[in-house]
């Protein structure tokens, strides 16, 4: 079996590809785990907002709150369509 | 004053009860008054393992509830003198247990003990929630599995947020990553988890490593906790993260693979 395995050359091991499935939802996790729980309603939102006016995409906004010791900075992206 | 410790990990047979009986039992070999409580209300087990079940009177609930007293509901362990255990109830109404009433418990029992010890139901409901409410330090009992490590993060964002110390301000719970149910050979092979994967994924410090073990359902059965069969690995290894625990400096063991003789190695593929 393990001739076999061998010749027909290593495929890649389940438990690293564990580790990369891991460290990529955990790393997702982990960045909502300190939003506030309006977040997601106030992207939501912010999205509706802007779309009145621009014609964007549902992925083209990129909300973040970001910590530092003595304040909070909202940092909002959107990509907008070549007018 | 007793210190608080909180048995979790979010995803369910991992070994929360098993680990909750084997660490406090080690912790009173150790001399230590110890008091084990079952948060999983509805579901007990804790007594099964720990061999009590058939002297169980009153529960957590009772006590909580003011039909009996702490001292009537804590059940002696046979075996190791100073170590109590505190049931859960059967009862399905899940108000059963309140913050209120789980804070009274654990003001009475700190005077008198130097280890609570905190078994936690499976996921992120009520009862998971009040066992690690008042924690001093938590156990994240963790399988080399990609649910159960998911399911500790989940946990471990709990147990920065929702607790006494998390709320009050305080120093945050110290959290102990406990990996149950590793198989060096697997690991070897390349189809488990590794040990340090864990810990990078997790980047909480590792407080003990439990093989899987032939001695952990022999010592269920019984119900006898697997740290008095000390001729076993995984008793071995409780009694290295009960040490830790302790504050010693341990090595850690039973997590190589012992590997197999030249000739095996030359016809089995070698080492992956």
């Amino acid at each position: 079996m393990k001739l076999l395995d061998f010749l027909k050359g290593e495929r890649k091991k389940s438990a690293s590809v564990a580790k990369e499935r891991l460290q990529i939802i955990v790393a997702h996790q982990r960045g909502q785990r300190d939003q506030p729980d309006y977040m997601p309603m106030l992207e939501r939102e912010l999205l509706e907002v802007i779309r009145r006016y621009v014609k964007v995409d549902q992925d083209a906004i990129n909300i973040s709150l970001d910590r530092d010791d003595d304040c909070s900075v909202l940092e909002l992206n959107v990509t907008l369509p070549r007018s | 004053m007793a210190k608080i410790i909180v048995v979790t990990s979010g995803k369910g047979g991992v070994g929360k009860t098993t680990s909750a009986a084997a660490i406090a039992t080690g912790l009173a070999l150790r001399g230590n008054k110890t008091v084990v409580i079952d948060f999983d209300v509805g579901l007990r087990n804790l007594d099964l393992i720990m061999g009590c079940e058939r002297r169980v009177v009153y529960d957590l609930v009772n006590v909580i509830q003011g039909d009996a007293g702490i001292n009537q509901a804590m059940i002696r362990d046979k075996r190791v003198e100073n170590l109590h255990i505190l049931p859960a109830s059967q009862t399905r109404d899940k108000d059963a247990l309140t913050s209120e009433g789980v804070e009274k418990i654990l003001d009475a029992l700190v005077e008198d003990f130097d280890y609570i010890v905190c078994d936690s139901p499976a996921g992120i409901e009520r009862g998971a929630q009040l066992a690690m409410y008042f924690a001093d330090e938590a156990v994240v009992v963790t399988n080399p599995e990609v649910s159960s490590v998911r399911d500790s993060d989940r946990i471990l964002g709990l147990l920065s947020s929702k607790t006494r110390r998390a709320e009050q301000n305080r120093d945050p719970i110290k959290e102990h990553l406990l990996i149950t149910r590793y198989n060096p050979s697997r690991v070897d092979g390349g189809d488990m988890l590794n040990l340090d994967d864990i810990c990078e994924i997790l980047a909480i410090n590792l407080i003990g490593l439990i093989p899987e073990s032939e001695a952990v359902l022999r010592a269920s059965n019984q119900g006898i906790p697997v740290t008095h069969d000390q001729k076993s690995d995984a008793g071995q290894a409780y009694t290295d993260t009960v040490s830790r625990l302790l504050g010693e400096t341990v090595p850690l063991r039973f997590h190589e693979y012992q590997k197999k003789g030249l000739l095996s190695r030359v016809f089995g593929g070698g080492r992956r």
